[in-house]
C-alpha cells in the first residue's frame, strides 16, 4: 500500500508535526490532502509512524505548501507545513519550538505503539472537490468563467461525489486519490469507480497545471531535458499539440516523465543512466491517465469536448494554441519534475538495496557448501 | 436543438469528418471505389480499424443522425414499429426507458442506437464508443443518438437527461425509423405476416 519512497536516513526527509488529530496538514505535489495520524495513516504506512513525547509524527518526503481550505479556517488551523528541499536536515520552519533542529536523538521510534488519542475531529474519508488555485475568472480570456463554473462546478464535482457514493463503505474509502487509480484501473480490468477516481485525478492535475498569465518558456532543468528529448522547445509543442488534436474522441494529452524499467524477472539495466530517463509524451482516452502506466505525469490538457465548447466549440486546435500560449503554468511542470527525478532516484536506490540484499542471502545460503583451497576466506560476503 | 448547434455540428464536425475522408480517399486509388457503407465496413477490418475509419464511420453516422430526427419529431411510433418494440421491450415506455438509461451510462464519446439484430432477429437498444456503428457487426440500425458532447453542449451543457428527453419527445423520427424497419425485414425475418382471412 505504502505509495512514498522507503525510510532511509532520516535526515533526508521531512518530518511534520501533528498538532492534532485529524488536522489537515499539508498538500502532497500531486495535491491530494494529508492527514495527521489517524487510522488510514497508521495502518498503511506504519513505519512512517513515530512518537514523539505526546506528538505523533509522520514522515513524507516531499510536501509543499498549501493555503487553508475554508474548512481549516474556520477550525482555527494555523497556516500549514513548508516544504524543504533534500539538502537540509530537518530545517522545516514548524520545529523552532521543537529543538529539533539538526537532531534526531529526541525522537523515539515506536513502530505501532503509538498511542491513538480518541479524536474528537474525526477524519473524513470522502475525497473533496478542491477548488483550482485561482479564482473562476481569472483566465480570461483565454478560458471563460462561463466554461470554469460548468468544467468544475459541474462535471468535476459530479465525478467527485459520484467517487465517494461508489466507495463509501468499501476499503477505497480511505486510500489517497492516486491509489484508488491504480486500484480500480485493476491492471486494466476497470472496476466501475474507475472512470470517477481517474477523472477527478485529471481534473484537479489540470487545474494545477494552469494559471493567470501563463504560456511563454519553461526554464532551467524542465528546458533542458525537453531540449534533450525533442530536439526543440518548439518541436516539443509541436508534438504536444498534435497528440491534444488527434486524440479521437475524449481524452487527455500528457507530458510525462518515464523512469520505469521492465517489470520482467530479473532484468536489469546493466548500465543505468539519467539517458534512461526521458521526458515522453503521451495521450490517453477517455478517463486513463499515465498514473497506470507507471509514468510521472508533469502536464496535461483536458481534450474531452466539455473542456473547450463554450468558448471554442469545435475548434480544438485552437483551444490547444491558446492552452499552450496563455495558460500552461511550467512552474508547476518544473516542481512536478522536481518530484518525479527526485522519486525515481530514491526507487532506484530502494531497488538496488533490495537486489543486493537477495545476493547476499544467496551467497550466505551458498557458503557451506563452498571448499575454499586456497584458504582464502571470502569476507566480502560477511555483514 | 438550436440552429446554432446545428450549425456547428454540420458544417464543423460533420464538415471536418467529410472532408478528412475525400482527402484520404483521393489518395487511396483502392478505398476510392467504395460505397460509405462498404468503406465503414473495409476500414472497420474486423476490429482492427485503419486510420481512416474514424472519419468514415462519422460521416455515416451523422448521416444517420441527421435523418433520424425531423421537425415535430417525437411522439409515440405507430403500427408495425411499435408493435415491434413492444414486442421486443415489453412497451413503449420500457424502451424509452432503456433507451435514456443507456445514454446516460454512456461515458466518452459515442453513439447510442436502436439496432434490428439480425442474428437475434429482435430489436436492442445498443450504445457504442467513438465512432463504432453496428453496420460492422453486420446489424441494422434503426434510430441513432449522438451522444458526444459537442452534439448537446451549446444547448444543454452537462444535462444530458434533458438532452435526452428533447430528443425522443420532440425530434425523434419515427416516420424514417418505420421506413429502415420495412427496409430491414427485406432481410430480418421478423415473422409471418398477418395475412387477413376472407
Amino acid at each position: 500500500m505504502c505509495k512514498l519512497s522507503s525510510i532511509g536516513d532520516l535526515n533526508k526527509y521531512y518530518v511534520m508535526l501533528a498538532r492534532k488529530p485529524g488536522e489537515l496538514l499539508f498538500q502532497h505535489s500531486h495535491s491530494h490532502l494529508y492527514y495527521t495520524l489517524g487510522f488510514s495513516a497508521e495502518r498503511y504506512y506504519p513505519e512512517y509512524c513515530l512518537v514523539l513525547g505526546q506528538q505523533r509524527l509522520i514522515k513524507f518526503n516531499i510536501v509543499r505548501e498549501r493555503g487553508l481550505t475554508e474548512r481549516e479556517k474556520e477550525n482555527g488551523c494555523s497556516s500549514s507545513a513548508a516544504a524543504v528541499t533534500t539538502a537540509n536536515p530537518l530545517t522545516c520552519s514548524l520545529f523552532p519550538s521543537q529543538g529539533l533542529r539538526g537532531t534526531t536523538s529526541g525522537l523515539q521510534w515506536t513502530k505501532r505503539q503509538c498511542t491513538r488519542k480518541a479524536s474528537a475531529l474525526t477524519v473524513t474519508a470522502k475525497f473533496e472537490l478542491k477548488p483550482p488555485p485561482y479564482p473562476m475568472d481569472a483566465l480570461e480570456p483565454h478560458m471563460s468563467k462561463d466554461t470554469f463554473e460548468y468544467h468544475w462546478g459541474k462535471h468535476h464535482r459530479a465525478y467527485v461525489n459520484n467517487l465517494n457514493k461508489q466507495i463509501e463503505g468499501t476499503e477505497l474509502d480511505e486510500t489517497l486519490l492516486d491509489d484508488a487509480v491504480l486500484i480500480t484501473y485493476n491492471k486494466g480490468d476497470p472496476l466501475p469507480a474507475f472512470n470517477n477516481a481517474a477523472q477527478a485525478w485529471n481534473h484537479e492535475f489540470f487545474w494545477e497545471s494552469m494559471k493567470p498569465g501563463g504560456g511563454g518558456k519553461p526554464s532551467g532543468q524542465l528546458l533542458q531535458l525537453i531540449e534533450r528529448d525533442f530536439g526543440s522547445f518548439d518541436k516539443f509543442v509541436e508534438e504536444f499539440k498534435s497528440a491534444a488534436a488527434t486524440q479521437f474522441g475524449s481524452g487527455w494529452a500528457w507530458l510525462v516523465y518515464k523512469a520505469n524499467r521492465l517489470d520482467v524477472g530479473n532484468a536489469v539495466n546493466p548500465c543505468p543512466s539519467e539517458e534512461d530517463k526521458k521526458l515522453v509524451i503521451v495521450k490517453s482516452p477517455n478517463a486513463v491517465n499515465p498514473l497506470v502506466w507507471d509514468y510521472y505525469p508533469l502536464l496535461t490538457i483536458d481534450v474531452w469536448e466539455h473542456a473547450y465548447y463554450v468558448d471554442f466549440q469545435n475548434r480544438r486546435p485552437d483551444y490547444i494554441s491558446t492552452f499552450m500560449e496563455k495558460l500552461v503554468s511550467w512552474d508547476a511542470v518544473s516542481a512536478r519534475l522536481e518530484v518525479a527525478m527526485a522519486r525515481a532516484a530514491e526507487r532506484e536506490i530502494e531497488e538496488a538495496r533490495k537486489r543486493k540484499e537477495e545476493e547476499e542471502g544467496n551467497f550466505t545460503d551458498k557458503e557451506p557448501a563452498e571448499i575454499f583451497i586456497d584458504g582464502v576466506a571470502d569476507d566480502s560476503e560477511t555483514d | 436543438m438550436s440552429k446554432r448547434t446545428v450549425e456547428v455540428h454540420w458544417k464543423g464536425h460533420h464538415g471536418a469528418y467529410v472532408e478528412g475522408l475525400n482527402k484520404a480517399l483521393a489518395k487511396s486509388d483502392i478505398l476510392y471505389g467504395y460505397t460509405l457503407d462498404d468503406l465503414v465496413k473495409v476500414t472497420y477490418n474486423n476490429g482492427n480499424p485503419s486510420p481512416d475509419f474514424n472519419n468514415a464511420a462519422q460521416v455515416w453516422n451523422h448521416d444517420f443522425f441527421w435523418e433520424s430526427m425531423q421537425p415535430g419529431g417525437g411522439d409515440m411510433p405507430e403500427l408495425g414499429m411499435l408493435e415491434q418494440i413492444e414486442k421486443d421491450f415489453g412497451s413503449f415506455t420500457n424502451f424509452r426507458d432503456k433507451f435514456a438509461e443507456t445514454a446516460l451510462t454512456l461515458f466518452g464519446s459515442g453513439w447510442v442506437w436502436l439496432v434490428l439484430k439480425r442474428e437475434e432477429q429482435r430489436l436492442e437498444v445498443v450504445k457504442t464508443q467513438n465512432a463504432v456503428t453496428p453496420i460492422v457487426w453486420g446489424d441494422i440500425p434503426i434510430i441513432n443518438l449522438d451522444m458526444w458532447e459537442h452534439a448537446y453542449y451549446l444547448d444543454y451543457k452537462n444535462d444530458k437527461e434533458n438532452y435526452v428527453n428533447a430528443f425522443m419527445d420532440h425530434l425523434v423520427s419515427w416516420n424514417m425509423a418505420m421506413a429502415r424497419l420495412a427496409h430491414a425485414e427485406a432481410f430480418v425475418n421478423l415473422g409471418e405476416p398477418k395475412i387477413p382471412i376472407a
